[in-house]
């Protein structure tokens, strides 16, 4: 079979490099540290247990917060982009896209570096905000958890943007246009008749935000203070700073758990079966 | 409806801002003569000349390259043969190797490369170059189907059926009427692999090993041990190619 040929070396690849090492993320987990750093093979739950220690659930909740804010600054960003978007002329609307997308395409080191230059004491924004004398002392934007926030939102924007276009591209007009007679107010028109009708594509946005979101590693260790560390960054610690593997692989698991749970969620809720769909 | 447009409008423009402003305000700043401070004090090329003397720079842009090429290569090698094989399975097989294909996408990368420096260092595989190049075709070859597929699933699938019926074998087709009417999107698709491997930081911050020093790393190195006017030439010069490579492989995507 010609098929397998093609397939093979391909699907070989992916499970060799992808699966293997993920399944030995898994197996170290619940391995030991040996006293100089090593891996001790055994089997234990320490590490788990580990992480109920304040310091790790402090820093996967604040990973939660942050994610959450960023999915919902996006989400209220990148809504009226998308409708703008969704009911612009076909032509524009190409164009349109493809001015979202550009950025994101573009390196995200050197996009969350330009966040770095404008917020830093001396940066550009401190610098005009002193210029125009609305404040009289540099103010720290930089190494907090707001400046973490804008970088993210900054670097994941788009990803919200295109599936809400998408949805919002199908919304049907006449639908819009029955409320409009009917004498809805814009408010009830947006969040009774809109929002139900693109819920799949607000779904799948806040998960295509908040996945990259809870596991960056470059934003919060550039834009970031001392308190600011994500689950990213406590994984890289683990790894290639404190090397204590088993327990870094502990908490890649941890992760790679919430997201698979949050994916299987959101595939379950936006499926055919689902009420939403029944509806309509 | 129409008295929103107008706000809608705006609304939209200032996310466009919000995206443009920092790149524009990045290489704007990138011809800033002054050294020190965000203030303006006239044009100067300086900064990207000296960029150009910079060896450690230039070694750095090498190693990027050359990494990006053999990837996408490999990528291109592997993915193609998974788009193009994917027709030949049972419709819903189809789909459970496409959906398992986007995986490798939607996990956080830092899980991406933690486990690929494992597995390398489990398996007693000094990290390099090398190991750099397979970490990027790993997550290269997902990109390359996807690019593929969707091309592939506008092909007329009448053109296969009458190269068979004229007496052509599998490969026959393959090779004469499959792949001439894919090398666009292969080409698009090679673009963009190409890109990805040059820009990634995270898979390459953990695969590479001591001397294996790509661009993204060589930049976020400079950027750990301060700010300067040379970073911003070089992020300028960054954010320009990869926006054309980018901008040339969605055109040929679309053709």
């Amino acid at each position: 079979m010609g098929a397998w040929w093609l397939l093979g070396p391909g699907l070989l690849w992916m499970g060799l490099l992808f699966v293997v090492p993920l399944s030995l993320v898994l197996v170290i987990s619940f391995a030991e540290r040996g006293t100089y750093g090593g891996i001790v093979w055994s089997f234990s739950l320490t590490n788990y247990l580990d992480l109920l220690h304040p310091l790790y659930a402090h820093i996967l909740g604040q990973s939660i917060l942050l994610a959450a804010v960023t999915t919902v600054l996006c989400l209220i960003m990148g809504f009226p982009l998308a409708y703008y978007i969704a009911r612009a002329a076909p032509r524009r609307q190409g164009v349109l896209l493809l001015l979202v997308m550009i950025p994101f395409w573009t390196n995200f080191l050197v996009r969350t570096y330009a966040w770095m230059f404008i917020l830093r004491t001396e940066g550009l924004l401190n610098t005009l905000l002193l210029k125009l004398g609305v404040i009289t002392a540099p103010i720290e934007l930089l190494y907090s958890n707001t400046a973490v926030v804008i970088g993210l939102v900054y670097g994941y924007l788009p990803f919200m943007v295109l599936p809400l276009y998408v949805a919002l591209e199908r919304v049907d007009r006449t639908l819009v246009e029955a409320a409009w007679d009917l004498y809805a107010t814009r408010w009830a028109m947006l969040w009774r008749v809109i929002v139900p009708l693109a819920r799949p594509g607000i779904m799948a946005g806040c998960l295509l935000v908040f996945i990259p979101s809870l596991g960056a590693f470059l934003t919060p260790d550039l834009l970031g203070g001392a308190r600011s560390m994500m689950v990213g960054n406590l994984i890289q610690h683990e790894f290639l700073i404190a090397r204590d593997w088993p327990l870094g692989a502990a908490i890649s698991c941890l992760l790679m758990l919430f997201v698979m749970g949050m994916m299987r969620w959101s595939f379950h809720a936006a499926s055919p079966g689902s009420r939403q769909e029944d509806a309509s | 409806m129409k008295q929103t447009g107008g706000w809608l409008w705006r609304l939209s423009l200032a996310n466009l801002v919000f995206l443009y402003g920092p790149i524009a305000v990045l290489i704007l700043f990138s011809f800033n003569a002054s050294r020190l401070s965000a203030t303006w004090q006239g044009w100067t090329w300086q900064w990207y000349r000296a960029l150009w003397v910079n060896q450690a720079l230039l070694d750095a842009t090498a190693n990027s390259l050359w990494v990006a090429t053999v990837s996408t290569v490999l990528a291109l090698f592997l993915g193609v043969g998974i788009a193009v094989g994917l027709e030949g399975l049972p419709g819903r097989w189809q789909r459970q190797i496409e959906q398992a294909m986007l995986l490798p996408l939607v996990i956080p990368e830092v899980m991406m490369g933690v486990s690929l420096l494992l597995f390398f260092v489990l398996l007693h595989i000094p990290l390099s170059l090398m190991t750099v190049m397979i970490g990027h075709a790993l997550f290269n070859v997902p990109v390359v189907v996807i690019i593929v597929r969707a091309r592939l699933r506008k092909l007329d699938p009448r053109l296969l059926e009458v190269a068979a019926d004229l007496g052509a074998s599998y490969w026959d087709a393959l090779r004469h009427v499959t792949i001439p009417l894919l090398r666009p999107a292969i080409l698009g698709a090679g673009l963009m692999a190409f890109t990805i491997s040059l820009d990634d930081f995270i898979v390459t911050y953990f695969t590479a090993g001591p001397g294996a020093t790509t661009l993204p790393l060589k930049v976020y190195s400079m950027i750990k041990s301060g700010m300067s006017p040379e970073i911003n030439a070089l992020s300028a010069l960054f954010v320009i190619v990869s926006m054309g490579l980018i901008g040339f492989s969605l055109l040929l995507q679309r053709r």
